[in-house]
């Protein structure tokens, strides 16, 4: 026993040791640096309390960042599972050129999100690009898709769809194989129509997967901002800017580095809290065998 | 008649998932003058590629990502089969409380840890290095759990059989759960591969030199510097960076494909 509590731990050490620098450290030294100032070459940072989050609180651009990340999430998750499944589903039948479709959906998953940045940068491009080129043939007038307010999320959601949705076609795709044929026999066989048959028997077994796609669908829309640094810089007037963007700004750009540790903490608590959800509420099933 | 439909709406969402990328291979295959306008009797060139790689250190970030991608996969390699296997096959105090800490960076990545993750590499007098890049990625969870979901199905007959005979417990991992769980060896390693050769904003603000920029950064330096927006070069440059990566997906689709899915159903 004691033999194997040595041995366990010497090979857990290294791993250990690298998981403790770099995600359990950093999130403790977030919440005490989020109650500092930032440094400045005249005046070392001190200890302020709350004076960063009062800042937030009342700090415009965080409201809309967070609000922007919230529909930015609404809008993407269920828009790439729903997508994702139907992908699945046909791709998983007998539709012809199956080979070929699932190529299409899938290759997105495999480029960089900053290569899939520039060619739909390219794509969005007022006057030039492939999208305006399209409605411009139905003499629609010319729009600047990533230049105003309204459409720049909207268009930056697309972009995510489209890589995402095939990236989750492939777990469904999976489980839909390991399903029996039998059953579909069986409902055809009773008379039961195929909507009623996905409604009432695939959906439900699909269920296990939906959770684990939800939750990497989650932390992707809080983790993944290549795209804004590319197509739109958060522009126009934060319009596009999410929560992980805006750290990046005020950490990287603006150097305040007090602030930014506050905001990663919201950051952090809103990822916590959905670990919590899954912990408490899902079924564990989904995860450990 | 709902199948016909079926089939045209199918053919639709894929004709329409692979218009922008068929979209950059044309304007990259072409010259710009052709770039919006389609028509069959276009002249190929790779002088976009030619332009563009001689534009930017394009030859640099390859070797700098080719060996990023390299040296964090055997690191993670070697980190989680030693943590796997501890988690898998061994009875110590503190055991299921590590386990636990460890799944806490499947939520909270080091992607989102950006500015005390930077301060702890300008503390260790790092930045700016290949090691600083793929440093906090090293430990991976997602790692660990999948190995260790694999580790646990080996049968223990085995494991005490090549105990009986003499072995050391590394030497057991070595000659029995290593060798049998070679599949997932093989997804995670393309999953790896994948997800560093297309990692973007940690490389981004750790580097600040094109000895360690990666492609992806270097193409972000590429695209929106000076060089006027000549659409056609960029998509070259684009198509370049993604290149091998898209060239192997097409190779090995099936493996690609498979491999994804054994690392996210378990």
């Amino acid at each position: 026993m004691r033999r194997q509590t040595v041995q366990g731990w010497l090979l857990l050490l290294p791993a250990a040791l690298l998981l403790v620098t770099f995600t359990h450290f950093p999130t403790a030294a977030t919440l005490y640096h989020s109650f500092f100032s930032t440094a400045k070459p005249n005046r070392p940072s001190v200890w302020v309390g709350m004076d960063n989050y009062r800042a937030m609180v009342e700090d415009p651009v965080f409201w809309q960042v967070l609000g922007n990340n919230i529909w930015y999430a609404l809008a993407t998750i269920p828009l790439s599972i729903v997508l994702a499944i139907l992908m699945a589903l046909w791709v998983n039948g007998k539709i012809p050129g199956r080979g070929l479709l699932r190529l299409s959906f899938f290759t997105p998953t495999v480029l960089p999100m900053i290569a899939v940045a520039n060619i739909w940068l390219f794509f969005y491009t007022p006057g030039y690009g492939l999208l305006e080129q399209i409605t411009g043939l139905f003499g629609l007038p010319s729009h600047n898709w990533l230049g105003s307010q309204s459409t720049a999320l909207p268009c930056l959601i697309v972009v995510t769809v489209w890589k995402e949705a095939g990236f989750f076609m492939i777990f469904y795709l999976a489980a839909l194989q390991s399903m029996s044929p039998n059953l579909g026999e069986a409902a055809a066989l009773m008379g039961a129509g195929r909507w009623y048959f996905f409604r009432r028997v695939t959906f439900r077994l699909l269920m296990p997967t939906t959770l684990f796609v939800l939750v990497n669908a989650v932390i992707n829309s809080f983790r993944l901002v290549d795209h804004i640094i590319v197509m739109t810089k958060g522009g126009p007037d934060n319009a596009t800017s999410l929560l992980l963007y805006y750290i990046y700004d005020v950490g990287f750009k603006f150097w305040d580095a007090g602030y930014a540790a506050a905001l990663t903490l919201v950051l952090l608590v809103i990822l916590a809290a959905f670990a919590m959800g899954q912990f408490l509420f899902l079924d564990r099933r989904v995860h450990y065998q | 008649m709902t199948r016909a439909l079926e089939t045209a709406g199918a053919w639709l969402l894929g004709f329409l998932w692979a218009l922008p990328l068929a979209y950059a291979v044309w304007t990259a295959f072409h010259p710009s003058e052709f770039s919006t306008h389609f028509v069959p009797t276009a002249p190929l060139t790779m002088e976009n590629f030619a332009k563009a790689w001689a534009a930017a250190p394009f030859a640099r970030y390859f070797v700098n990502t080719i060996l990023l991608v390299t040296m964090t996969l055997a690191a993670q390699l070697v980190l989680c089969t030693l943590a796997a296997y501890a988690f898998a096959r061994f009875t110590f105090r503190g055991r299921d409380v590590a386990f636990m800490l460890v799944l806490v960076q499947l939520m909270i990545m080091p992607d989102v840890l950006i500015v005390e993750n930077y301060r702890t590499m300008s503390r260790l007098g790092i930045l700016d290095t290949l090691i600083a890049i793929g440093l906090p990625y090293m430990a991976s969870a997602f790692g660990i759990f999948l190995l260790r979901q694999t580790f646990k199905t080996v049968p223990k007959e085995l494991d005490e059989a090549a105990r009986v005979e003499g072995a050391g417990p590394l030497e057991v991992l070595w000659k029995v759960y290593v060798p049998l769980a070679k599949p997932v060896y093989v997804a995670y390693g393309l999953v790896s591969v994948s997800y560093h050769w297309n990692n973007f904003l940690w490389p981004l603000i750790v580097t600040n030199s094109v000895n360690s920029r990666p492609l992806t950064v270097g193409l972000q330096i590429f695209s929106s510097g000076d060089q006027g927006v000549d659409w056609s070069i960029i998509t070259a440059a684009t198509l370049m960076t993604s290149g091998p990566l898209l060239i192997g997906f097409l190779l090995f689709q099936r493996q690609f494909v498979q491999s994804f899915m054994r690392a996210g159903i378990r």
